[in-house]
């Protein structure tokens, strides 16, 4: 029934064409410069991320995250530079403990495994990058429509 | 803690009479049963109406930093000090400015349980250490001082405070602990789709009213997330989203600082156990990082250092 009722509210995975729509927070200094590297070399990866750049991934607050998930992504992905790497020096390392802190409270909340993803992806990894798209995206393929902390879909599910 | 108060009372009058301190944050006997106010005790003839009991609850830190002026002594209970370290380490306040006056404590009373005990609020406590004899409608109940404590005094481990200019009365053994532990790892063992539910359920009765919030110690930003309006992180709605993003950010900006003092529970009109979340992250804390708020001056929260091997297996 509560199925039933969701599918209604999304018109889209009714009729079977539902794509996830990725939102993909990616540090300036590396893993933006590995997309663009993934571009330049013609790598093929899906097309469901949607990429917003930030200056390094010490920038990113978890506020974004939910405030995607809210307008109606289904998958998020925040990948910045490796540990040692960074181009402020440690915004990542700081990065990392925000991001765990994070992850094991939306897990612990019971946001499906999957829909939040984290990587470190360098400027010279372009290859990686593609891999880390085709691996998000089925992922949240696999899991399906996001509707736990989605604004756009109405009522309590 | 009859004793106890006439303690306070004396050292308040003291301290003012001194001029030590421009007033003394503490407690007097509420207007409803079962609750002390806080009060601000300004004159030793104010610092006559102090009290200490098992319903001063509520976390005086909470006052500190919206405060100006000069030097005050507050009465702090275990927890409480650890608010006051946070504050002072956050650089909220000074501690020069604070003259903190320790009591060791051995648990609060929470007032719903033993209203529910009673079935009424019109009740009547008679305590001693281990047992409470409610008086409501003419009947007389006895239970557990355990039964009716604060849910988080019942596993508090550290019931002495930690910072303080003064202690009252002797220190009191601590708690076993373990107890955030084990509540967190009930929910934990549960599958995920029940954990949604069970949050979504928990949360329903939301009305948003922000008493969480405001009891908190924590919450000391001159303007909350929750107001922001460009951009507009959290509806302002009791939505089911928009009450969760309230709570997962409420909680989540509270990590490595909560000292699972309580105040918000107390707090909520319709009794959302809003520590669910909070005690989450504490745990996580711990085990991750090593370290619990509150227990020295000189240490840096958790979220502001690292540590080159700090856990990442979540990261691919
Ligand atoms: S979140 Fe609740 S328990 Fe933690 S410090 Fe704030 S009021 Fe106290
Ligand atoms: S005090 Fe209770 S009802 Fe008010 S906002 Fe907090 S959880 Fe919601
Ligand atoms: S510059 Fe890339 S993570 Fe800091």
């Amino acid at each position: 029934m509560a199925d039933k009722k969701s599918e209604i509210r999304n018109p889209k995975s009714e009729i079977g064409n539902w794509q996830p729509k990725i939102i993909a927070f990616l540090c300036n200094w590396c893993s933006y410069a590995g997309a663009d590297l993934a571009g330049v070399g013609r790598m093929q990866y899906p097309p469901n991320v949607r990429v917003i750049r930030i200056p390094c991934s010490g920038r990113m607050n978890p506020k974004f995250i939910l405030a995607a998930l809210r307008s109606g992504a289904d998958g998020i992905l925040v990948s910045g530079c490796h540990p040692g790497d960074c181009h402020y020096l440690s915004g990542n390392y700081f990065a990392r403990r925000k991001f765990a802190l994070f992850r094991s409270l939306l897990d612990y909340m019971g946001i499906e495994d999957g829909r939040i993803h984290f990587s470190w992806v360098s400027a010279a990894e372009g290859e990686r990058f593609a891999e880390v798209i085709s691996e998000v995206t089925e992922a949240v393929r696999a899991i399906g429509p996001s509707h736990r902390l989605n604004r756009k879909v109405m009522g309590r599910r | 803690m009859q004793e106890i108060s006439s303690k306070i009372r004396e050292i308040a009058a003291k301290l003012l009479a001194e001029k030590k301190v421009e007033a003394v944050l503490g407690f007097m006997p509420g207007t409803i049963p079962l609750i002390s106010a806080p009060t601000v005790a300004g004159t030793s003839d104010e610092a006559a109406s102090l009290c200490w009991d098992r319903f001063c609850g509520v976390n005086l830190a909470n006052y500190l930093p919206k405060r100006t002026g000069g030097r005050v002594a507050v009465i702090a209970k275990g927890c409480d000090s650890r608010s006051i370290a946070g504050l002072v380490t956050e650089n909220q306040i000074k501690r020069e400015n604070v003259y903190i006056i320790g009591v060791p404590c051995t648990g609060m009373i929470d007032r719903a349980k033993v209203m529910a005990a009673a079935g009424s609020p019109e009740v009547e406590l008679i305590e001693n250490d281990e047992q409470v004899i409610i008086k409501a409608d003419g009947k007389e109940i006895t239970v557990a001082l355990s039964d009716v404590l604060q849910d988080n005094c019942q596993g508090c481990e550290h019931r002495n405070p930690v910072v303080f200019d003064e202690l009252i009365g002797a220190k009191v053994e601590e708690a076993a602990g373990g107890k955030i532990n084990a509540a967190v790892a009930k929910v934990e063992a549960m599958p995920q789709n029940e954990r949604w539910k069970h949050f979504d359920e928990m949360y329903s009765t939301c009305i948003r009213c922000y008493a969480c919030r405001n009891a908190c110690p924590l919450c000391y930003c001159e303007q909350c997330f929750v107001d922001d309006s460009q951009p507009q992180w959290c509806g302002k709605s009791t939505h089911p989203v928009d009450v969760k993003t309230f709570h997962i950010f409420r909680a989540y900006h509270c990590a490595g600082r909560c000292t699972d003092c309580g105040a918000c529970e107390r707090a909520c009109p319709v009794n959302i156990n809003v520590r669910e979340l909070t005690r989450k992250l504490e745990k996580e804390v711990k085990e991750l990082y090593g370290y619990e708020a509150g227990l020295r001056l000189e240490a840096m929260p958790p979220l502001g250092v690292y540590k080159e091997k700090d856990p990442q297996e979540f990261i691919k």
